[in-house]
């Protein structure tokens, strides 16, 4: 069984928009989601610059009840219940009000780690020998599946509903995850997305590994550079994206909206051998992914529009566009349209597949590609490889039929996902 | 703190806990929380410490054991608050 796989459904809770309206505007204007952070300037990090969404308070009441709100102190779920609702209400599906679990319906939803802030209060409190006093959510905020088992609840879910983890390619990971559940026939409709939480705490760890920009603090909307000559590290971030993948048929049957057509990928590792290692790319898997990843598609490589990167702004920028250029065979003038959303919404880490994988879709339903922002200065060993013409600085329109999408990720694992254009 | 004013406080903390459809009058003195209110077993270890902080006391394990109906919630209330002022 191989059942084509369409998207019928999206949302997102990112740094630069909350809800799909905002996001598509701010992707189009180039705007911004990164800000200066006071509380990282108070814990004297050396990157006090980061992209975080701005929920409003008012919100929370239409994805939460009064009770869920009690003590809820995990960013990370916040954001994917947004992005998750938002998405499954956007394909047109209601939540299930029925006491019969919709057995045809999952939710694959991933994470790096989950309430971070609500396990250190719970760490403060066993600490004080108050463990009493934890209350009976702090379990499921903090386990990595607290995600999908808050939007499996929410909307009465009967197939699988499961969290991946890994890193940076959690979100891309997802979407391939659930699209061949679906095409192997084990559910007809998937949510898919990941989230990210905010805070010191996530953050800490990478601006300890000095791989965050640390001269742009007075300067937040420049501080990320991806394929630029001055990148000087990528800008954590934080949110949610989230899509429903649905079995063609029962996106007709339904007469769903449809966005794309997923037409499958490619899942691999480095082996964290040759030049790979726990934090660098085996560049062999990567290009053996996007090559693997085209084959397993059904299309040719110059059948590809348009690129979106991993691409975080840091000096392995050019690796990876190189990668690109040797696994598509493709370089100069003849090299897709290739962008990094990252420039305005920083690294959603494990957020960061799924918001990107949204913001891809939404080019073929604009029509548009989006522009690359603080890149006025390209590498110069990415300009060896293609041409600059491939790198848009503004948002220009163009139909785009095939867009490829990779996300790659510490433990040296990568993804790549093929969209087509839905007609 | 008089016993209808206790009575007050405990029904505002277990009505957050109550399903979407029970209304605040369901919850009487005599109300069994897990099967007449349907709370969720789990919340029960919430409104202890709702209780608690609403009190200024604290129970322990044996009171969570014999807390089956709103009644033995403000009877243990009582004897806690009446214990704090002797």
């Amino acid at each position: 069984m191989n059942r084509r796989v369409v998207i019928t459904g999206l949302g997102v809770c990112a740094p630069n928009g909350v809800g799909l309206f905002d996001f598509t505007n701010a992707l189009r204007d180039g705007k911004s989601g990164i800000r200066f952070q006071s509380k990282l300037e108070e814990l004297d990090f050396g990157c006090q610059v980061a992209a975080e969404p701005l929920v409003k308070d008012n919100i929370l009441n239409n994805y939460f009840t009064p009770l869920q709100q009690r003590g809820l102190n995990a960013t990370g779920i916040v954001y994917g219940v947004i992005a998750g609702v938002d998405a499954w209400l956007d394909a047109g599906l209601d939540k299930n009000t029925t006491n019969e679990p919709r057995w045809e319906h999952g939710v694959l939803f991933g994470t790096g780690i989950l309430g971070v802030d609500k396990f250190r209060e719970s760490i403060h409190l066993v600490d004080d020998k108050q463990v009493r006093r934890l209350g009976s959510t702090t379990v499921l905020q903090t386990m990595a599946s607290g995600i999908s088992a808050y939007l499996g609840g929410i909307l009465g879910c009967g197939n699988q509903v499961t969290t991946n983890s890994s890193a940076c390619t959690t979100g891309t990971e997802g979407v391939l995850m659930a699209y061949e559940r679906i095409a192997a026939g084990k559910a007809d409709i998937m949510l898919t997305g990941s989230c990210s939480d905010s805070g010191p705490y996530v953050w800490g760890g990478f601006d300890a590994m000095r791989v965050l920009p640390r001269t742009y603090n007075k300067t937040p909307s420049k501080a990320s550079r991806p394929m630029s000559a001055s990148a000087k590290g990528f800008v954590p971030g934080s949110g949610a994206g989230a899509m429903v993948l649905e079995s063609m048929e029962s996106a007709e049957k339904r007469g769903a909206r449809i966005y794309a057509e997923v037409l499958g990928g490619e899942i691999n590792c480095g082996g964290q051998r040759g030049e790979g290692s726990m934090t660098a790319p085996n560049c062999v898997a990567v290009q053996r992914c996007i090559s693997n990843a085209i084959k397993n598609a059904g299309i040719t490589s110059n059948d590809i529009d348009v690129i979106n990167g991993h691409l975080t702004a840091t000096s392995k920028d050019a690796v990876e566009i190189g990668n690109w250029s040797a696994a598509l065979e493709r370089k100069g003038f003849d090299f897709p349209y290739i962008n990094s959303f990252k420039g305005t919404i920083g690294h959603c880490l494990a957020a960061a597949g799924s918001i990107e994988c949204v913001g891809t879709v939404l080019q073929f339903k604009e029509g548009m590609i989006f522009g690359n922002v603080n890149c006025e200065d390209v590498h110069p060993e990415i300009l060896d490889v293609i041409s600059e013409t491939r790198i848009p600085h503004k948002s220009m329109p163009l139909h785009p039929k095939i867009i490829a999408k990779a996300s790659f990720g510490f433990g040296d694992v990568n993804a790549c996902v093929i969209f087509k254009e839905f007609q | 703190m008089g016993e209808e004013t206790k009575f007050h406080i405990l029904r505002d903390i277990i009505k957050v806990y109550l399903p979407e459809d029970l209304s605040v009058d369901a919850i009487v003195p005599t109300s069994n929380f897990l099967d007449e209110l349907n709370i969720n077993s789990a919340h029960l270890v919430d409104i202890v410490l709702d209780v608690e902080d609403a009190f200024d006391i604290q129970l322990e394990n044996e009171d969570m054991d014999r807390m089956q109906t709103v009644n033995d919630a403000l009877d243990i209330i009582a004897k806690k608050v009446q214990a704090k002022l002797t």
